[in-house]
């Protein structure tokens, strides 16, 4: 399971979540490893699972040494993180033994050694054939041994002994004043040391582990939360994850066609991070509602992580928009988790999303909101956590829809958590009022890459759903819900009467042209008439002057004139050249 | 500086006649023949037959013979020597060297220490 590094320092996997990535396969194989802090930190509940994870999945058999808790305290305590040490001791995949001392008892008459110890351990190595060793707390022999020279240089002799049998060992201590160990254990323990805290903050506690030193090996040095829940130890190395998260480029629905469209009409990047960001009553548990609705429908899981709403309650106002997600509640394809931001610290909700993400798988996870989650750390801290989660998320190929909260009164491009710079996409939900009305208007503020919408669509919550329409846009501003359909309408009536207008006119102008061309056509029928009665008048002319020549002619041969007659001799002489 | 390889050495059988509340019931714990155990059987020996004389009977177990006789007296350091009567139980660690402190702890110099100043 483990990627073993070609490295000389051979690593030995604890099985505990995520310790073993930290420190990039396991503790120090044939060596001692301490693990140190407070009381109460977890010190014997690392050191038990790292026992029986070895146990139980990798075959190593071990022998827990308990100084301060005897087998069956030991076995009781830990049955309530799902550890059943009895059974493992009948398959001889572990041996308790339980070392103790009273001081009282004990009155020391001169030199001694600890062989005993040594034989005892090395006699319940053998009996077990054991690779790992828990000393818990060995310390505790300094309040129950008079002399602590001898203690020292027992012990020195000890993990030099240990190392030579070869056995992974844990030694937890105790946190002392300025020191890692009240006894300084780590003079002897010096190849791994891993620290353990416990803090509380602002009435939050939260539980840190820390490799402050590992020898020969690379490991991460930040101070890692860590959980105790019922399924033991969860170390959370999330921030060592990395960007390297695949990107896919499979898109998948919103739930609302028109939400489609604007994102390049495909919908959200499938494993992408969606932030709905709004006041108070703008529909974002509506939003993400239609997107667990829509995966659902495609068979996927789904998770929604709620905050402030019970899961009936969610169920009931989905109703109310005619979606119904009772059946796939039934079916087992969504699922809820309710708890209060308060319940427990931002560690634990990073654990627990971890968890059932391991458990459920999957596809689509809601958070609504993210904003509750102010309550219970500082903004840095949230932040963290946040980016912590969607990384986590993102690694996962999850799609992620978170709701955010925004006040009245802070700029709406800005959520209370900075987390935009982490979201793929972000859509915001603001109120539009105007005229005595209150609508709601979405905008997709960003998309990575997607060409998506830059217009403002009007949100309408109906009782089939989310309608998106556009706004009305135009003469310099932009109206939506009520205003938006009276400015229409008046734009609608204006139009009509334009259009009416227009038509009248055009109906003049063709009645005039028709007119026009009437009157063309008379006057070409005047010409045409004038025209024909020239010619006619010339003909009869002509032929009135033929008439008269002839008779001329006649009427001269008649008189027998000659032609140099007086006065009427031009006419004559004229007349008779032509006539010639 | 013998016969510490035996495991069991009762030489005070004959005083068995006494009370059984003074009945002393030793056992010392050792791991094999070390210059400390065998010290602490020489000196327990002296001291028994000194103060106990007739009325004690000592088990030497060697643990590297019997490992798992370790666990039952919660045996860590080596020599230790165990009253298991009269109870109540004492616990003595060391070569037994210091007889004053081995005999405050077996009880049979009672608390000399305590008095002077």
């Amino acid at each position: 399971m483990q990627k073993k590094r070609s490295m000389a320092l051979e690593k030995c996997p604890t099985g505990i979540q995520g310790l073993d990535e930290i420190t990039q396969g396991g503790l120090p194989v044939g060596r001692p490893t301490l693990v140190c802090g407070s009381a109460g930190c977890g010190k014997t509940l690392l050191a038990m699972e790292f026992m029986v994870r070895g146990a139980i999945k990798y075959n190593e058999p071990g022998v827990f040494m308990a100084f301060e808790e005897n087998a069956e305290e030991l076995t009781k305590n830990v049955a309530s993180l799902g550890f059943d040490l009895n059974d493992l001791v009948k398959k001889k995949k572990l041996l308790v033994d339980y070392v103790y001392i009273d001081r009282s008892e004990i009155e020391e008459t001169g030199a001694y050694d600890l062989e005993g110890l040594f034989v005892r351990l090395d006699h319940a190595i053998r009996a077990v054939g054991a690779k790992r060793v828990v000393l818990d707390t060995i310390e505790s022999l300094f309040a129950e041994l008079p002399n602590p020279n001898i203690l020292r240089a027992e012990l020195r002799r000890l993990f030099r002994w240990l190392k030579e049998k070869g056995v992974t060992v844990i030694v937890t201590g105790e946190k002392g004043e300025g020191t890692l160990t009240r006894h300084g254990l780590e003079e002897y323990v010096a190849d791994c040391v891993i620290s353990l805290d416990h803090r509380v903050v602002e009435q939050i506690s939260t539980r840190r582990l820390r490799i402050i030193k590992y020898r020969g090996t690379v490991h991460g040095t930040n101070e890692y939360p860590f959980l105790i829940d019922e399924t033991g130890f969860s170390v959370l190395p999330i921030t060592s994850i990395g960007l390297n998260h695949k990107a896919p480029s499979e898109r998948i629905c919103t739930g609302i066609p028109r939400l489609d469209s604007m994102l390049g009409g495909k919908g959200y990047y499938r494993g992408s991070s969606i932030l709905v960001s709004g006041t108070a009553g703008t529909g974002k548990t509506t939003l993400a509602i239609h997107l667990v609705n829509d995966a659902c429908k495609r068979g996927e899981r789904c998770l929604y992580l709620a905050s402030e709403e019970s899961e009936h309650q969610i169920i009931r106002n989905a109703r109310s928009i005619g979606i119904d997600l009772a059946p796939w509640v039934k079916k087992g394809l969504l699922r809820f988790n309710v708890t209060r931001p308060t319940y427990y610290g931002l560690e634990m909700h990073l654990v627990t999303v971890n968890k059932l993400i391991k458990e459920f798988h999957p596809a689509v996870v809601v958070i609504d909101p993210i904003t509750g989650l102010t309550n219970i750390g500082t903004l840095d801290e949230v932040k963290a956590m946040l980016m912590r989660l969607i990384d986590l998320l993102k690694y996962h190929n999850i799609t992620t829809l978170c709701t955010s909260l925004t006040h009245g009164g802070d700029h709406l491009e800005q959520t209370e958590v900075a987390v935009t710079s982490l979201m793929d996409t972000w859509l915001l939900i603001r109120n539009i009022e105007y005229n005595g009305e209150r609508t709601r208007g979405l905008y997709v503020l960003k998309s990575r890459g997607m060409a998506h919408s830059n217009q403002i669509r009007e949100f309408l919550i109906t009782n089939k759903g989310i309608d998106l329409t556009d706004v009305y846009v135009g003469q310099g501003m932009v109206l939506t819900g009520a205003a938006r359909r009276v400015q229409e309408m008046t734009e609608q009536a204006e139009g009509a009467s334009r259009r009416e207008e227009l038509r009248r006119v055009k109906r003049e102008l063709e009645r005039k042209r028709v007119l026009m061309e009437a009157k063309i056509n008379e006057i070409r029928a005047d010409h045409a008439s004038a025209e024909e009665k020239l010619v006619s008048s010339m003909k009869e002319q002509e032929l009135k002057e033929q008439v008269l020549a002839s008779e001329r002619v006649v009427i001269a041969g008649m008189r027998k004139a000659d032609v140099s007659s007086g006065k009427p001799g031009k006419g004559i002489g004229r007349n008779s050249r032509r006539a010639r | 500086m013998s016969p510490t390889a035996k495991t069991r050495k009762s030489p005070g059988r004959s005083t068995k006649q006494k009370a059984a509340s003074e009945e002393w019931h030793l056992k010392l714990y050792v791991a094999g023949q070390t210059t400390k155990s065998l010290t602490a059987f020489a000196n327990l020996k002296k001291i028994c037959e000194e103060h106990l004389k007739g009325k004690y009977d000592i088990e030497v177990i060697d643990l590297l013979k019997n490992p798992q006789l370790a666990k039952g007296d919660q045996i860590l350091a080596l020599p230790t020597l165990v009253r298991k009567l009269p109870v109540p139980i004492r616990k003595i660690i060391g070569d037994l060297s210091n007889t004053e402190r081995v005999l405050v702890g077996l009880d049979l110099q009672p608390a000399p220490k305590e008095v002077q100043p």
